[in-house]
C-alpha cells in the first residue's frame, strides 16, 4: 500500500464519532461571524451596523490579491461591527448578527438536487470560487481559487485531493464522503476542468475501508478519478507527504505543489466547490466533529460559521466535568481553546474534548538520545539537534539545521518517551529564524 | 467551570516514557542477574546490590549537595548503572572496591556531564575500567571465582580460576555449552549468553533497543574472528567461543546499546556496532589482555557525535 516515504507514527485512531449521521444544527439566535477568515490579507467590510442581511449576502470583499470573500451565513440584522475574540482569545474585526428566519439569497440553491452538469469554463470556474469565498478546509484556510491562477510557465500533471484524515478522533471527512459522495466527485470533476488535468488522485487512509470502497464504486461514473487508499500512519495527510505517496515526487523545500506538478486541495473543500459551482452557494456552513472519550453525545454537525462554540457543546449533553483541554481540531495539530464564547469560523471542522488526564503532558526528563524523534520525522529533520540548539538560543544553527523545513506535524513531540517539548522549541525556532530572515531583507 | 489548559499542539503523546525505559531494562537484566546468583550464590547478589545502592546514593547526594537539583533516582538509570557494573565484576571482589567503583562510575562518568542523557561514555563501563586499572590484583580479568552452583556448597568455598577466555589463550580445553548457560569463570553477569540473549529479546519486544547495534557488532566480530581463525586456528581462538565468552553479549546487548552513548540513526548503529566488533577482536587477539570488549565500546562511545553527523538523514525536498 502506497504511503510516504520517511518516519511516521500512529497516534490512537479514536474515530469515536464515526457512525453518527451528519445532522443539522439547529441556528443560533445571536451569531457573531470574522470579517476575515482566511490566511491572507484582510477583506474589506461591506456592511453596516442596522443593515439586514439575508443567508449568502456578501458581508466582507476580497480587495487584494489573497484574500477571500465572506458572506453572512444568517438572515437578520447587523446589531454590531466590532472587535471579537476567536477562540485563542487574539481579537480581530466581527459582525454580530441578530439571526431572524432562515432567508436566503436569490439564485442560490438549497434544494438537495445534485446538478452533475458543469457549464462554466475554466477561468468562470475560479472567478466563482473566488466570489463564493471559498478556503481551503483542510485546516490552512488558504483562499481556494488562487491555487488555480497558476503562476507563469507551470503546468499542473495531477489534482489531488486530500481525504486521508489521518488526525484521531476527526470523522468529518468520513462522514461527508459517506454522504456527500456525489457532491464531492461532481466537486473533483470542477476543479480538474479548472486546472485542465486527465488524472485526479484521491488519497483515503486504509482505516476507512467502507468510505474507499463507496468512492471507488461511484467514481467508475468519472473518467480520471482514481480512489487511492494508503497507509493509515500519521501524517499522511500532510500535503508533502500525501503528493510523495501518491506520485513519488518531492516537493522542493520552501517550494509549492504546483513545483512538481500538483495541485492540492481537501475532500471538503471540493464538496464546498461543488456548492458553489453548481448551486452557486456561498462558503457559509461546514461539517464539525463534537467528540472526546467523555463526550455523551458525538456528532457530526452540519453548522453555519459563526456559532458560539459554547452552543455547540450544550447541543452535545454539556462539558463533561473533568474536561481539561479544548481543541479546535485533532490532537496532533489541532489548537487549544481558551475561549467558549468564541464562533466557529470556515475552518472549524472539529471541536475535540479531552479530560485532564488526556491532555496533560507526560513528566519530562533529561533526552534519552535515543533518536525516536528522529526516526519519526516525516521531513528527515533532526528534531534533537534543533531543540537543543534552541535551548542554547543558536537561532542561526537551527536554520541551518532546517528548522525551517518542519511542518509542525508534532510527530517528534508525541514520540519523545523524555516528554521534551520537541515542537514548542521548533516553533519558537521558526519565529526566530524568521526575524532573522526579515533582519537580512531590510540591510 | 474549571479552567482550561491552552499549549501548543500536539495534545497527545506516546505512552512510552524515561521511567518505563528504564524499568524494562532493569527487568531485562534479571534473567542474568538470577543465573549469576545460581552460579555464584549469595556473594553475586551482594555485589549487586551494593552496587545499586551505592550509584543511586552517589547520584542522590550529589544533586542534593553539589548540584542542587531536583533528584532524578526515580527514573531507575542509577540503578541500571549499578546493576551493570556489578555485571562486570567478580563476586568475590570486596564491597568497599564496589562502592569506589560506583563513585566513579555515577560521579565522574555521569554526574559530572549534567546526569541522565548528557554522559558521552558509559558509566558503569567508565567504572569498570577505572577499577581495573586501579586494583589489577582484585579486578584482574584472569582469576574468576568459579560457578558453582547455588545450594551444592557454601559459597565461600568456591575456587577460583581463569577465565574461559584465558584457559583458551593459555590452550586449555573450554565447554561451549557450559559457556552458553552460564555455568563458566568470569564476572557475575556476563557468564550466561543465554539469560543476555532473554533479557535483549525483552528489551527489543518491548521497542527500548532495536537489533541495530546488537547485531552489528557480534557478526562483525564473529566474522573477524573466522577470519583470523581460518588463517590460524593455533593461534587465534574460534569464533564460536570468541562470541560466548567475556563481556561480549553483555556488551553487545545491553552496554553498546546504551541509548545515550550511541547513535541516533540505524545506519549510525550500524557503524557503531561494525566498530565495537572490529576493536574488540583486535583487543582480544592482539592486546596483552584477554578481554577488550569495555576498551572497544568506550572509544567507540567517543567516536558516537563523528558517526551522528556523518549518518545525520536526509531532509525531504533537498
Amino acid at each position: 500500500m502506497k504511503t510516504f516515504n520517511k518516519g511516521g507514527v500512529h497516534p490512537q485512531e479514536n474515530k469515536l464519532s464515526n457512525d453518527s449521521a451528519i445532522e443539522v444544527f439547529p441556528l443560533p439566535k445571536q451569531a457573531v461571524v470574522f470579517v476575515s477568515q482566511h490566511l491572507g490579507a484582510p477583506s474589506t467590510l461591506v456592511v453596516q451596523k442596522g443593515d439586514k442581511v439575508k443567508v449568502g449576502q456578501l458581508i466582507a470583499k476580497a480587495e487584494q490579491f489573497i484574500c477571500a470573500n465572506t458572506h453572512s451565513p444568517y438572515s437578520g440584522t447587523v446589531t454590531k461591527i466590532d472587535l471579537a475574540a476567536d477562540f485563542t482569545g487574539y481579537k480581530k474585526l466581527a459582525v454580530y448578527i441578530d439571526v431572524e428566519g432562515d432567508e436566503w439569497m436569490e439564485g442560490i440553491d438549497t434544494s438537495n438536487d445534485i446538478i452533475r452538469d458543469i457549464k462554466l469554463d475554466s477561468a468562470q470556474i475560479i472567478d466563482k470560487i473566488k466570489e463564493m469565498g471559498i478556503v481551503g478546509l483542510g485546516g490552512a484556510a488558504f483562499p481556494t481559487h488562487i491555487k488555480y491562477m497558476l503562476p507563469q510557465g507551470k503546468k499542473a500533471d495531477y489534482l489531488i485531493i486530500n481525504a486521508v484524515e489521518c488526525e484521531p478522533y476527526l470523522t468529518s471527512d468520513y462522514r461527508l464522503m459517506k454522504e456527500k459522495a456525489e457532491e464531492s466527485l461532481i466537486g473533483i470533476e470542477i476543479l480538474k476542468k479548472t486546472l485542465n488535468v486527465d488524472k485526479a488522485f484521491v488519497g483515503i487512509e486504509a482505516n476507512k475501508p467502507d468510505a474507499i470502497e463507496h468512492f471507488t464504486q461511484l467514481s467508475k461514473n468519472y473518467k480520471g478519478i482514481d480512489i487511492v487508499p494508503l497507509k493509515t500512519k500519521y501524517p499522511q495527510g500532510a500535503e508533502k507527504q500525501l503528493i510523495y505517496a501518491l506520485t513519488k515526487r518531492q516537493v522542493p523545500s520552501g517550494k509549492l505543489p504546483i513545483e512538481v506538478g500538483c495541485v492540492v486541495n481537501n475532500i471538503g473543500t471540493a464538496q464546498a466547490v461543488y456548492n458553489a459551482v453548481q448551486k452557486n452557494m456561498p462558503l457559509v456552513q461546514n461539517i464539525l466533529t463534537l467528540t472526546g472519550k467523555n463526550v455523551k453525545q458525538r456528532k457530526n454537525l452540519l453548522v453555519r460559521v459563526g456559532t458560539p462554540l459554547q452552543s455547540v457543546i450544550d447541543y452535545c449533553g454539556g462539558l463533561p466535568e473533568d474536561t481539561g483541554k479544548i481543541i479546535s481540531g485533532g490532537p496532533m495539530m489541532g489548537k487549544a481553546i481558551s475561549d467558549l464564547s468564541a464562533p466557529t469560523v470556515k475552518t472549524t471542522s472539529a471541536l475535540l474534548l479531552m479530560s485532564k488526564k488526556e491532555s496533560s503532558r507526560k513528566e519530562e526528563t533529561n533526552c534519552l538520545r535515543c533518536g525516536k524523534c528522529v526516526k519519526v520525522c516525516p521531513m528527515g529533520l533532526e528534531p534533537i539537534k534543533i531543540a537543543q540548539l534552541a535551548e542554547n538560543r543558536l537561532w542561526e544553527d537551527t536554520e541551518k539545521a532546517y528548522a525551517m523545513d518542519c511542518i509542525e506535524c508534532g510527530s517528534c513531540h508525541f514520540t519523545c518517551p523524555a516528554g521534551r517539548p520537541l515542537l514548542d522549541l521548533m516553533r519558537v525556532s521558526k519565529n526566530h529564524i524568521g526575524d532573522l530572515r526579515r533582519q537580512r531583507a531590510q540591510r | 467551570m474549571a479552567l482550561l489548559t491552552v499549549s501548543g499542539s500536539p495534545h497527545v503523546q506516546s505512552n512510552q516514557t524515561t521511567k518505563k525505559i528504564m524499568w524494562t531494562v532493569i527487568i531485562a537484566l534479571l534473567p542474568a542477574l538470577l543465573v549469576s546468583i545460581y552460579y555464584f550464590g549469595l556473594d553475586a547478589l551482594m555485589v549487586t546490590f551494593t552496587s545499586v545502592v551505592f550509584c543511586v546514593g552517589f547520584e542522590w547526594l550529589i544533586q542534593k549537595f553539589i548540584l542542587k537539583t531536583k533528584t532524578t533516582i526515580g527514573d531507575g538509570s542509577a540503578i541500571i548503572t549499578g546493576i551493570l557494573l556489578a555485571f562486570n565484576l567478580p563476586a568475590n571482589i570486596p564491597l568497599w572496591i564496589v562502592g569506589i567503583g560506583a563513585l566513579v562510575a555515577i560521579g565522574v562518568a555521569k554526574m559530572s556531564y549534567g546526569g541522565l542523557g548528557k554522559n558521552p561514555f558509559n558509566p558503569a563501563l567508565v567504572g569498570r575500567v577505572f577499577l581495573f586499572i586501579s586494583f589489577p590484583s582484585k579486578v584482574a580479568m584472569s582469576e574468576w571465582p568459579l560457578p558453582k552452583p547455588l545450594f551444592c556448597s557454601s559459597v565461600s568455598d568456591a575456587l577460583t580460576g581463569p577465565t574461559p577466555l584465558l584457559a583458551m589463550k593459555n590452550g586449555q580445553a573450554v565447554d561451549l555449552w557450559n559457556m552458553f548457560i552460564g555455568a563458566t569463570g568470569g564476572s557475575l553477569g556476563e557468564v550466561s549468553a543465554i539469560a543476555l540473549i532473554i533479557g535483549g529479546l525483552i528489551m527489543l519486544f518491548r521497542k527500548v533497543i532495536t537489533w541495530h547495534i546488537p547485531v552489528s557488532f557480534l557478526t562483525t566480530a564473529g566474522v573477524f574472528a573466522l577470519i583470523l581463525w581460518l588463517i590460524n586456528p593455533n593461534e587465534f581462538i574460534h569464533p564460536a567461543y570468541q562470541l560466548l565468552a567475556g563481556g561480549m553479549m553483555l556488551g553487545a546487548i545491553f552496554m553498546a546499546t546504551d541509548m545515550v552513548t550511541s547513535p541516533v540513526t540505524y545506519k549510525g548503529q550500524l557503524l557503531f556496532g561494525f566498530g565495537c566488533g572490529v576493536l574488540t577482536i583486535i583487543f582480544r587477539s592482539f592486546g596483552p589482555m584477554p578481554e577488550g570488549v569495555s576498551f572497544a565500546i568506550l572509544i567507540m562511545n567517543a567516536v558516537t557525535p563523528l558517526i551522528d553527523k556523518a549518518f545525520k538523514p536526509k531532509p525531504f525536498g533537498y
